[in-house]
């Protein structure tokens, strides 16, 4: 059943999450400065680049196909489907009957695949490095991301996100180690997914030390911008996975118009803090070689089966 | 005053609290297979200790048995405080703190590690049900944790880190006897304990003669003794 | 607290402790060697009376329960004193004669007396308990007094043997502390909580009360343990580098006695098991393993160079086959069992004491580079040469009555079985007569030598091994059928 509130709620949380998710990346870079002590840029600087990048015309290379120039759309309108799957505003949404969390998984790697695959596109040899990095990345992290999802559908018997939202918000609290587990694990696997370190520095210059801004480095123009907004919308549609999951207090079950306007604030509130954790994890550590990061995600993938098995042990 | 308030929350909670602090140990069992640095791993085994302290006083709370609570002062005195100071002091003198490669590379050893909990946790189901403690679920990642003490004291080739595998191993039969039946007889505990102290010395006094003859703890170099000589 | 301690236990027990600490201090004194001897001497004195009193009245419990003493333990208990007496006498002369070749500080003499004489009271602790858990913690505590024995001449081998050990055995043991735990805990539901629980005449009394599965899977847990200790394949590992490292009275006692006490604790928990199980789960992993144990051990036992190394292989063949005979159950078997343990006690003590002596006159452990000890040392070549023909199982020495008895059983009631214990204990015939032969009868050119070897234990221990084997006295054949009834 679409409700007209529903389809109000769905378009309301698609347009806040392109609007908010170079806020997000811009609050976090603030985070970052103020935490190691030196003056940041605007809060509003990832708009003034997006705005620039627009303005300005593409280059593309001889070699380029069809693909390279299709992709930066094509991958900003799956993130952005997404953003669309995730309950962060209101549960009642008309995309949950087509979604639920392994779609929202496939859908993350059909993005990664684009993206990839668009970096190889133009045959330079960072651009097939980053796409190879970034594809032994995915393919740890993926598994890691399943198990996390399962243990929640475990806990709230349904792997529909919005389900798993209002079960864990409307249970009493209770402790449950399972979760704490998969909260860490959730943590590493969005650490390497969105490029953070300890995995990737964001902020590097250095070629061969990156992952996905190797994938960019052939980008210009607006499709430069499109693929910038399409990683601040990743980012922001991790951080919502994971309010979902582990903070989903808040969030408006059903469809009544108070609720989803209330849920805004909690929602802003609940991403700052998000933010200011993200800078400090991101203070705190160094960035690990290469060959090091299966390492960490294999450990990601370990607490993630394990919540998965402490579920079944302790809280059946 | 403060007791009174917190006495119908911890009763409510408490045993969830036990399974977190289980769900704790099998994470610090696991941390301890894939950690490096020796003297990151002393210090887990003394966090295991704490851990082991807190949920057998928890128990001790809840159920109201005195003798826990002795047992509980027993694990901090001995598990916490003496086993990592003289660990701590014969790393030192021993001058070992790294080791650097283990037998099976670390992701292999985490999947090996899964299996060995899986295996566990089925090992402990028929038990675990007709066991009437409160805390029956945990004997499973008891059971679990004694598997991956194992697997760690087979996978490291210096001396250090297997007799804190050795170490543990009873940790976590430790824990297992608290989960299925709130404890020993004390006098068990107390000889249990008793062991466990003499055995670490005499291990100690082992390692520096080993150091001696040797000049290395490498265990792979005391393995002379093979059948075809 | 309930009756006080019976005279006999107090100084079966206290005398190995007291000498424990007073060897401590004066162990490396000229008359420690003495002190060790008078102090096992009274042990067996103790353990004595101890024996007359159970024919006597009967099963005791001593101490507020703490104490069982019943047919089945105290002739090991006997068995354990006597060799443990002989084995002091032994060690006094041939420990001076390492001490003057310069293999043992005083130090170290102060630390193997007074790990002699505490290795004794661990062993007698765990013979007399009652309480499982008390008999987990002796057994550990015999353990560790072991590893410093065998560790006691600091070389490069010595120390591997004794981590080698320490580290299997621990890690065993800690299984055998889950099966105690698990034990416990279906105890708990029949018993109560409490220190009554353990105690085995309780459980004995209500075996058929305890859970199956909890108490099949504690078992398990405690096969392992013990059965590492047994020196069952294939948790056999520690057993020949530790008896080839350690001083030659360390190699007697491990084969002679602990062995069997390992045995003995796998024995008594396998009664409450097969009291709680309907099916002969307990009997089949013990026939298992016992087989596993003959077959592999014999086949190892050819390879060997080391002479205190085959014959530790050698132990590890007969323990299996006591251990098959105990899973193969029934009055005979447990009775040629029984038999058996005590053959191959003193059996193999007396060889450990004539290698012993063999190989510090030779100065080497290598079979090969030992030869014609008929001519150098008459009495150590026939004392090697005897003890080999009595533990291959000839007649008329007793091992071959033990033996014989327990392949008779075999072939009637497991005849599948017969074939691996025919072949094993051919194949280990071969090896090891190959072996002595030459060592004994060989050519040499080597002097003969005139150190007074201390031979008196060996030839006694052979005596009674050829004295049992040709007639066994009624009393003792009833005290045997006593306790093979105890086990079922």
């Amino acid at each position: 059943m679409i409700s007209a509130s529903g389809l109000a709620a769905q378009f309301t949380e698609l347009v806040l999450a392109m609007l908010l998710a170079p806020l997000l990346t811009g609050w976090v870079n603030q985070c970052r400065a103020w935490l190691q002590s030196r003056s940041a840029p605007p809060i509003l600087q990832p708009y003034y680049v997006l705005a620039k990048l627009f303005r300005k015309d593409v280059v593309l290379a001889h070699n380029a196909s069809p693909l390279f120039r299709v992709a930066p759309y094509l991958i900003l309108g799956v993130i952005a489907l997404a953003a669309a799957v995730v309950p962060t505003l209101g549960t009642d949404l008309p995309m949950n009957a087509a979604a639920d969390a392994i779609a929202l998984v496939g859908l993350l790697a059909m993005a990664r695949l684009f993206i990839a695959l668009a970096a190889m596109d133009v045959g330079t040899a960072f651009g097939s490095l980053g796409a190879r990095r970034e594809m032994l990345v995915g393919f740890l992290a993926e598994p890691a991301l399943l198990m996390v999802l399962f243990t929640a559908s475990l806990i709230s018997n349904s792997t529909s996100l919005a389900t798993i939202v209002e079960t864990l918000a409307h249970k009493e609290l209770v402790i449950y180690p399972s979760m704490a587990f998969a909260g860490v694990a959730f943590t590493m696997v969005s650490l390497a997914e969105n490029a953070r370190i300890p995995v990737d520095n964001p902020a590097t210059h250095l070629e061969l030390t990156m992952i996905h801004e190797a994938m960019l480095l052939e980008y210009s123009g607006r499709h430069l911008a499109l693929m910038e907004w399409a990683a601040s919308l990743k980012l922001f549609v991790y951080s919502g996975i994971g309010l979902a999951l582990f903070f989903p207090w808040g969030v408006a079950g059903g469809g009544d118009a108070l609720g989803i306007v209330l849920a805004l604030p909690v929602l802003i509130l609940k991403l700052a803090i998000g933010g200011v954790l993200l800078a400090l994890i991101e203070m705190l550590s160094a960035k690990m070689r290469i060959f090091r990061a299966p390492e960490f995600l294999g450990i990601a993938f370990l607490l993630g089966v394990l919540s998965m098995l402490l579920h079944v042990l302790l809280e059946r | 005053m403060l007791a009174l308030h917190f006495a119908p929350l911890l009763a409510k909670y408490g045993p969830q609290l036990i399974n977190l602090l289980a769900a704790g140990l099998l994470l610090l069992s696991f941390a301890m297979l894939t950690q490096r640095r020796i003297l990151s791993l002393i210090n887990l085994f003394a966090m295991q200790g704490f851990v082991l302290f807190l949920s057998t006083a928890l128990v001790a709370w809840l159920t109201w048995q005195p003798h826990l609570f002795v047992s509980a002062a027993l694990t901090l005195a001995l598990k916490v405080i003496a086993l990592p100071w003289i660990l701590h002091r014969l790393i030192r003198r021993l001058n070992v703190k790294w080791d650097v490669e283990t037998l099976l590379n670390i992701p292999s050893t985490m999947l090996v590690g899964i299996v060995l909990v899986i295996l566990a946790f089925n090992l402990a189901l028929p038990i675990s049900n007709l066991a009437g403690t409160v805390t029956r679920a945990t004997l499973g990642i008891a059971l679990a944790s004694v598997l991956l003490s194992f697997l760690m004291m087979i996978t490291r080739s210096k001396a250090v880190p297997q007799v804190i595998g050795f170490l543990a191993m009873e940790n976590g039969l430790f824990f297992a006897a608290t989960g299925a039946v709130y404890g020993m007889p004390m006098v068990i505990e107390f000889g249990v304990a008793l062991d466990v102290l003499v055995g670490a010395l005499i291990l100690g006094i082992f390692l520096f003669e080993i150091r001696e003859r040797f000049d290395t703890v490498d265990t792979r170099h005391l393995e002379r003794l093979k059948e075809e000589r | 607290m309930g009756a006080p301690v019976s005279l006999e236990m107090l100084c079966l027990l206290g005398s190995p402790l007291l000498g424990g600490a007073v060897l401590a201090l004066f162990g490396h004194r000229r008359y420690a060697a003495e002190l060790n001897v008078a102090f096992s001497a009274f042990t067996l004195l103790a353990a004595a009376s101890l024996v007359v009193r159970i024919v006597a009245d009967g099963p005791l419990t001593d101490w507020n329960e703490q104490f069982f003493v019943d047919s089945l333990n105290v002739f090991l208990v006997a068995l354990t004193a006597f060799v443990a007496t002989t084995t002091a006498l032994f060690s006094r002369p041939y420990m001076r004669i390492e001490r003057d070749h310069g293999r043992v500080t005083d130090a170290g003499m102060r630390l193997y007396h007074c790990m002699y004489q505490l290795f004794t009271f661990a062993m007698l602790l765990v013979l007399t308990t009652n309480n499982l858990g008390v008999m987990w913690v002796a057994m550990e505590a015999a353990t560790f007094t072991t590893v410093m024995l065998v560790a006691l001449y600091r070389t490069h081998a010595s120390l591997e043997a004794a981590w080698k050990y320490f580290i299997l055995c621990g890690v065993g043991i800690a299984q055998a502390l889950m099966g105690t735990i698990l034990v416990y805990f279906a105890a708990e539901k029949a018993l109560g909580a409490g220190a009554g629980t353990l105690l085995w005449t309780h459980l004995d009394a209500v075996k058929d009360q305890l859970e199956p599965t909890v108490l099949s899977i504690a078992f398990v847990f405690l096969l392992i343990g013990y059965g590492t200790k047994v020196g069952l394949v294939p948790l056999h590992n520690w057993l020949p580098d530790a008896h080839a490292e350690g001083p030659t009275p360390v190699s007697a006692v491990l084969s002679g006695l602990l062995l069997n006490v390992a045995l003995y604790a796998l024995v008594r928990c396998k009664v409450i098991t097969d009291g709680a199980l309907e099916r002969p789960f307990a009997s089949a992993l013990l026939m298992g393993f016992g087989l596993a144990s003959v077959a592999v051990a014999a086949l190892f036992l050819s390879r060997q160079r080391d002479i205190k190394r085959m014959f530790a292989y050698s132990s590890i063949e007969h323990m299996g086959l006591i251990t098959f005979a105990f899973g193969m159950g029934g009055p005979v078997a447990s009775f040629a069992g029984l038999l058996h343990m005590t053959m191959h006690s003193l059996t193999k003590s007396a060889i450990f004491f004539a290698v012993g002596h063999a190989s510090q006159k030779a100065g080497t452990q290598v079979m090969d580079e030992i030869r014609g000890l008929i001519r150098v040392n008459p009495t150590v070549g026939w004392g090697l040469m005897l003890g080999t023909v009595a533990i291959l199982g000839m007649p008329p020495f007793g091992v071959f009555a033990s033996e014989f008895l327990i392949l008779t059983t075999a072939i009637a009631q497991h005849p599948w079985a017969t074939p691996i214990l025919l072949l094993s204990l051919g194949i280990a015939f071969a090896s090891i007569f190959g072996k002595v032969q030459p060592m004994v009868f060989g050519e040499t050119t080597a002097r003969r030598l005139p150190h007074p070897p201390a031979l008196i234990p060996v030839f006694t221990h052979l005596a009674l091994v050829l004295v049992l084997g040709l007639y066994m006295p009624r009393y003792l054949a009833d005290w045997y059928r006593m306790a093979a009834k105890l086990i079922g």
